[in-house]
């Protein structure tokens, strides 16, 4: 384990992305590039355009069912701890937790192991594969959540909250707003650990992918389209993208309650922001704690801290001894803002 | 704790009326007693907790959080009170959760070198939402957008009771409510209230705008002067004698001189006011007076209290609020002419033959030390809260002054991430800026967020949540009156400043001076 092969000399930021120069591909690229390494479906993260693609099998699915054609010119699938070679260097993907089909990258080269997390959460899901900690030199970490405000409460908590509230309105239609790709889902599933089996109703948008993550085994109960409900939809649940809340769309419903599925709910003050008569605490992205213990069994000496509130979790990860720096990529955390504004 | 924290939580986020009277209610129906009688004198703002503090809380989390992360994260947060209630480090499990009967009777009890310990405690057991509904009950000032009215509403629908007799009773009840709960659950009857000196829940009256005067049927009203002290209520009762204010908030102690030699047995609505021989003195001095919980013999002497007369309520145990105003009005003149009690006299109604004459008279309001008219329905009964169509108020026109913006705060709550309260200042004869006032009112939503802009823009230095800004921005502030104070450098006080213009067009230069207003002085 060279100091010529610390990964600070092989693994860097360029402006098309994060770039393994002796792997010879980028991760996350977000411009096309020849060899990208996908963690995970969403926007910030997959981009289309790109020559080669190597992600997990329902990465893949879920960026043909967004770009189609698009996608890739060569769609390389890399099953959970399957090993590939790229020139001398190692990777695999590991399950990350965050929505169906992501994956952190592992890295191996020059006796050097270094954990791209991607996004990532610790908390149960039942949609998807559960974040495995791989002890590593370096570990490169998301920070979305990262101040020692944002602590997640329990999902299934929240769902009961959602629940009452149906139960003390039911003349009214209870509107969820929710990131099309993952956390609808997993609201769904919630739903239905919850005791709720009766019809929820989607927004058009939610569709395509609430039918892939049923085509790839993942239960969501049955479901309706709410654009053609016929009914006013009086105590149901209908699940939305969350820019459709403030939409015309909405004026169909009963009196409709607006509520909103998001780790930013937290904060009381971002939550009247947005407008949410019932915020839900629902975050697919770790939080102050999950990122801390993460951390810490990860093990890594070094710390890279990408997009987020990167400077409070480097203070804390130097606190504790670690080496911890900010990685500035391009582009990140876009897909939260668009659910978000 | 959890129904109570569910509730706020709820509110909170809630804008409409009709659901937060909904969420009440079933918070009433799903919660036994004691815990939603302490929950109902919370709303309705019946609980204070002396020995809990900002200061004490923000020492709490210091201790158990690191400064650089506690301090990124009140400013991310905005509110001491929930940043607290995030940060606070989750040792679920490690006590029982407290109820909030638990809560408030211990905290009741407790001396104040206990609260710290207590508080923690109930903070280690709680979740995020139970700690920023402990933090919000016990510093005070809940600001979930209820009021106590909106509180007692919601009580009486669930009830199945009109509102009215639920505030008849209110101020011979005490919390938990017990009693009031198990009437409006029809399992007994409704509480006896002891024959005592209660407050009455007073009548008020709607503003009144020039230009709707003239819609006024001028000839269904009686019209009197609104003289410029505060509303209070005199209950004398079998000996015992108080004095209330507009709130129902128990100021006798205050005003010894004006409750002594009491030969009655009545309920009197009037104008608070330092009068001698019957004239009245500027407001200032009656603050003076309402300032000195226990007044001294001197103090009394050179400020006597005053009460001028306006309804008689209850006369010698008949009650005459059902009556109409001129009924009673007959009757508190004979009531004065038969008692002729110190220290009080009526207030005499105006006679106003036209709408010309009423404009006119509210113009020379000002240098007849009065506040305005008031305008009441001759037929109208004496209905408690403000009811619409039977009292108006028609107050003289504020005074204006053109002010420089010297330092911007920022709001709480809704306006957390805000710099939405501002100090201005007028020019001095040196050419400096002495403050004047403050003002968190008379702008809309996006002037607001304009005025917060500018503050951010023209810094130019920070005391913790305080900026102070550039002399560059004129703010014409309203106030209705100018009072001298010792306590303000300026020498003088506002009464009731709030923002009337925003000057984006004028140059600081030309606001006014501080001796334009030393020289308004009442």
């Amino acid at each position: 384990m060279s100091r010529e092969a610390h990964p600070e000399n092989w693994l860097q930021v360029t402006p098309r992305g994060l770039y393994c120069r002796p792997g010879d591909f980028f991760i996350d690229p977000h411009r096309p590039v020849e060899r990208a390494v996908v963690t995970h479906g969403h926007a910030d993260h997959a981009r289309p355009g790109n020559a080669a693609v190597i992600a997990t099998p329902q990465t893949l699915a879920i960026m043909q069912a967004r770009y189609g054609e698009r996608a890739g010119a060569v769609l390389h699938p890399l099953a959970y701890h399957q090993r590939l070679s790229l020139g001398p260097v190692t990777v695999r993907l590991v399950p990350a937790g965050h929505v169906l089909g992501s994956a952190q990258v592992v890295i191996e080269w020059g006796g050097w192991r270094v954990v791209v997390s991607g996004d990532y959460k610790r908390q149960p899901d039942p949609t998807c594969a559960a974040f495995e900690v791989v002890p590593c030199d370096v570990f490169v970490t998301e920070a979305t959540f990262a101040l020692p405000v944002f602590r997640h409460p329990p999902a299934d908590e929240e769902v009961r909250r959602l629940l009452h509230s149906v139960d003390l309105f039911p003349e009214r239609t209870h509107l969820v707003g929710a990131y099309s790709l993952g956390k609808a889902q997993r609201l769904l599933a919630l739903l239905r650990h919850a005791g709720w089996d009766r019809p929820v109703y989607l927004h058009g948008a939610l569709e395509p992918l609430c039918q892939l993550y049923e085509e790839q085994g993942v239960d969501l109960g049955p479901l309706r389209s709410a654009t053609r409900a016929e009914a006013d939809l009086a105590g149901d649940i209908v699940v939305a993208p969350p820019s459709a809340l403030a939409d015309r769309w909405l004026r169909r419903f009963a009196d409709p309650l607006t509520a909103m599925a998001s780790g930013w709910m937290r904060v009381r003050q971002r939550a009247r922001q947005r407008g949410a008569e019932l915020p839900l605490v629902i975050s697919d992205h770790a939080d102050w704690d999950e990122l801390t213990q993460t951390l810490r069994e990860v093990g890594a000496p070094e710390v890279w801290v990408t997009h987020g509130s990167e400077e409070a979790l480097i203070h804390w990860a130097r606190g504790e001894g670690m080496r911890a720096r900010a990685l500035s990529l391009i582009g990140r955390g876009e897909e939260e803002q668009d659910a978000l504004p | 704790m959890r129904d109570f924290a569910e509730l706020l939580d709820r509110l909170v986020f809630t804008p409409r009326r009709s659901i937060k009277l909904r969420l009440i209610g079933d918070y009433f129906a799903r919660v036994p007693d004691p815990d939603r009688g302490w929950a109902l004198a919370a709303l309705t703002g019946g609980l204070t907790f002396p020995g809990a503090k900002p200061a004490m809380i923000r020492a709490l989390i210091e201790e158990r959080c690191d400064p650089v992360l506690f301090r990124w994260s009140y400013d991310y947060v905005g509110d001491l009170a929930e940043t607290a209630a995030l940060l606070w480090p989750e040792r679920r499990g490690a006590n029982r959760e407290p109820g909030l009967a638990e809560v408030v009777e211990t905290l009741q009890e407790a001396g104040r070198t206990e609260v710290p310990t207590l508080l923690a405690g109930w903070l280690d057991a709680l979740d995020p939402t139970g700690r920023w509904a402990l933090l919000k009950l016990i510093t005070g000032g809940l600001r979930v957008g209820v009021s106590e009215r909106l509180a007692k509403t919601a009580l009486a629908s669930f009830g199945g009771q009109d509102a009215g007799a639920i505030e008849e009773l209110w101020h011979g009840l005490r919390p938990p409510y017990d009693d009031l709960f198990a009437w409006l659950e029809g399992r007994a009857p409704q509480p006896e209230v002891a024959e005592a000196a209660l407050f009455r829940p007073l009548m008020l009256a709607h503003p009144l705008e020039e230009a709707e005067v003239d819609a006024l049927p001028l000839g269904e009203f009686l019209a009197e002067w609104k003289w410029d002290g505060i509303r209070a209520q005199l209950v004398a009762h079998k000996g015992e004698c108080r004095l209330f204010s507009r709130t129902g908030e128990d100021i006798g102690p205050a005003f010894p001189d004006l409750l002594q030699n009491i030969g009655f047995d009545a309920v009197l609505d009037g104008e608070l006011l330092v009068a001698r021989e019957g004239a009245p003195a500027p407001f200032n001095e009656l603050q003076t007076r309402l300032g000195r919980k226990a007044p001294t013999a001197k103090l009394q002497r050179s400020h006597p209290a005053h009460l001028r007369l306006y309804d008689l309520l209850i006369d010698a145990g008949e009650d005459l609020r059902h009556l109409t105003f001129s009924e009673r009005r007959a009757r508190l003149e004979a009531w004065y002419a038969r008692h002729r009690p110190a220290l009080m006299d009526l207030s005499e109604l105006v006679v106003v033959e036209n709408h010309a004459e009423l404009k006119r008279l509210r113009r020379e309001a000002r240098t007849s030390g009065v506040e305005g008219l008031m305008l009441k329905r001759a037929a109208s009964p004496y209905l408690a809260g403000r009811p619409k169509g039977h009292w108006y108020k028609f107050k003289r026109d504020a005074l204006t002054v053109d002010a420089v913006l010297m330092y911007a705060q920022r709001g709480h709550g809704r306006r957390s991430s805000l710099f939405s309260d501002y100090t201005f200042g007028a020019w001095t004869e040196e050419g400096t800026l002495v403050p004047i006032g403050k003002a968190y009112s008379g702008f809309t939503d996006s002037e607001l967020k304009r005025l917060d802009k500018w503050v951010r823009d023209h810094t130019v230095d920070r005391f913790g949540p305080v900026r102070a800004v550039e002399p560059g921005l004129v703010l014409e502030v309203a106030f209705d009156a100018v009072q001298p104070s010792s306590r303000h450098k300026s020498g003088i006080a506002l009464r009731f400043p709030r923002i009337a213009r925003i000057r984006w067009d004028k140059p600081a230069g030309e606001a006014d001076p501080l001796e334009r207003l030393r020289a308004m002085i009442a």
